[in-house]
């Protein structure tokens, strides 16, 4: 279980995330939704150590993220952010086979290449696992980062923005993928995410922040209706149910 | 053709260099004459491998391909100890004639230059590479003028002999600082053979190497202690050669076209032992000596340098 327990970050004198506190249920998709600078992918990155919180605490089965050793670590929880720029020139392949990096420090046993074999399967890229990643699309490319990070085999997978650059179908590609490391192989995923209907159709559990501060946190059914969405987003978001998801139209709604 | 087989290739070429520049031409006394040129063999390939080394390891860490830290004016800060020394003590003193003495004032002030640099500049920001070559550049300038304006006040015959020590140069290393540099070379590879697989993963960038469970922020720091120090030994043994290190990390980036760090630093290491031994040896035999060596190198590092830094602009643009 992740506990986050009262995070704050300031960047100079303004504060980014504050005093949040939040639960991340294991076995469960969880969906940080939120306004642009809302302080989301922050959070996202103090929990996964990327970023140090300047007061509060994090706990990985009750023990602070700060004392697991960084490999033990890596082996639990593993984060893939936004913006991912590699000037090394390396194949889809060898990238996947980082993930695999915690467990056999860089020399690959026969049950990691399983692992890599299983993760271009399940992101759809074993035909072009021999391609360098600059001959890719943006799309590619973000899907073979998210093989690496299931090929990392962790319980806990924290995702920045992933649907950014990809297409619908790529989009609700992922999204599946998503619900089938959760549903199959009892994953946590914490997601970020921007659109609004990802998150509803998809998560569990929605935590919702607005100016660095939480503003909700419960399961999705609890949070996608007009007034909760009111309080979020302060626009006036109509809600139609179709074959049993709620979808927000938000495209002409009053801001 | 397999990066295997380049590597052969490179070590056989090395090879060949070095025992053309071990027996061409001896005249007189072959005990006289042997002994003197595998010493000088020795320090080249030392060079070699630490300023290849080095560069390679930096520039993962700063994730460029154009800043070393010699470019980063750790060579001006060479020039500066020396004519420090020079200046306020002059070339009788213990500071000149102490050969361990002066060995070890000059590397220990170029890692603490080195290390105040790299606080300063690789704080957790990001600065823009661009922003942080000209840092290095204005303060590599800055030193050059101070260095400058001493060496003017200087008692000329003084300045002569610190003149000698400013240029590279293979001719007249000093055998029992050689065995220093052997030696802290030799505890380098041995830190290095560890931490080959963590720089592989660190050329991934911060956040996939954390995420990968490497302790980024600490391994910057030791890697950064670690090319400093043995840049530092290899100045302090023959010299500054500023543009060399940038000349052989790059053409091992792109003749060998790999991530592998244990394949890169090989392949440059090789690389640096062949430009230096072979072109001391075309220096001796062929310009008999009417030019130095890091003149050479510094001539071709230097267009090499603009050439990328041309390239990247563009693309970048």
């Amino acid at each position: 279980m992740i506990e986050i327990k009262g995070l704050t970050k300031q960047f100079g004198k303004k504060p980014v995330v504050e005093d949040v506190t939040v639960t991340i249920e294991p076995g469960t998709i969880t969906s940080f939704i939120g306004p642009n600078g809302a302080g989301k992918s922050t959070l996202l990155s103090m929990v996964s150590r990327l970023l140090e919180a300047d007061t509060g605490e994090v706990l990985l089965d009750k023990n602070n993220v700060k004392k697991w050793k960084s490999s033990e670590f890596a082996k639990r929880v593993s984060i893939l952010k936004q913006a991912n720029f590699i000037n090394v020139r390396l194949t889809v392949r060898e990238l996947i086979s980082f993930g695999r990096y915690p467990y056999s420090k860089g020399r690959l046993t026969a049950e990691d290449e399983k692992f890599v074999d299983q993760a271009l399967d399940y992101m759809n890229l074993t035909s072009m696992q021999d391609k360098f990643l600059d001959e890719l699309s943006g799309g590619q490319k973000q899907r073979a980062f998210i093989a690496m990070v299931i090929a990392q085999d962790t319980d806990y997978i924290l995702l920045d923005e992933p649907l950014n650059n990809l297409d619908m179908k790529h989009s609700v590609q992922i999204m599946k993928i998503l619900r089938k490391l959760v549903d199959e192989l009892g994953k946590t995923v914490v997601i970020v995410l921007h659109d609004i209907n990802f998150a509803s159709v998809y998560s569990d559990r929605i935590v919702a922040l607005k100016d660095g501060k939480l503003v909700k946190n419960g399961p999705t059914h609890e949070i996608i209706n007009r007034d909760a969405l009111r309080d979020i987003y302060d626009m006036d978001i109509p809600i139609q149910e179709q074959n049993g998801c709620r979808i927000c139209v938000y495209f002409n709604s009053h801001a | 053709m397999r990066n295997s087989t380049k590597l052969i290739i490179l070590a056989g070429i090395a090879i060949v260099c070095i025992l053309l520049y071990g027996f061409y031409d001896i005249k007189g006394g072959f005990d006289y004459a042997f002994p003197r040129r595998m010493i000088r063999v020795s320090a080249m390939v030392v060079t070699g491998i630490a300023i290849a080394y080095s560069t390679v390891v930096f520039q993962t860490i700063t994730r460029n391909r154009i800043l070393t830290p010699s470019v980063m004016g750790l060579d001006s800060m060479y020039e500066v100890v020396q004519t420090l020394i020079y200046f306020f003590a002059g070339s009788m003193s213990v500071w000149v004639l102490n050969k361990y003495l002066n060995f070890g004032a000059a590397i220990f002030a170029m890692v603490l230059f080195a290390l105040l640099l790299y606080r300063f500049l690789f704080r957790a920001d990001k600065h823009p590479i661009y922003l942080l070559l000209l840092i290095g550049m204005i303060i590599g300038t800055l030193l050059g003028s101070l260095v400058t304006f001493l060496q003017v006040l200087i008692d000329p015959v003084e300045y002569l002999s610190l003149q000698n020590r400013l240029f590279a140069s293979f001719t007249n290393v000093k055998a029992e600082l050689l065995y220093i540099a052997i030696g802290i070379l030799f505890l380098a590879f041995l830190y290095g053979y560890r931490i080959m697989g963590k720089l592989d993963v660190m050329s991934l960038g911060r956040e996939n190497a954390i995420n990968l469970g490497i302790n980024y922020d600490r391994m910057v720091m030791k890697i950064l202690v670690l090319s400093s120090v043995l840049i530092a030994t290899s100045t302090a043994l023959v010299g500054p050669i500023t543009f060399f290190g940038l000349i052989v990390a790059n053409l091992s980036y792109q003749f060998l076209a790999t991530y592998k760090h244990s394949t890169l630093i090989f392949g440059a290491s090789l690389m640096g032992i062949i430009a230096l031994v072979g072109g001391q040896f075309l220096v001796e035999h062929i310009f008999e000596l009417r030019t130095t060596l890091s003149v050479i190198i510094n001539f071709i590092g230097g267009i090499y340098f603009i050439y990328l830094l041309l390239k990247e602009s563009r693309a970048a643009g």
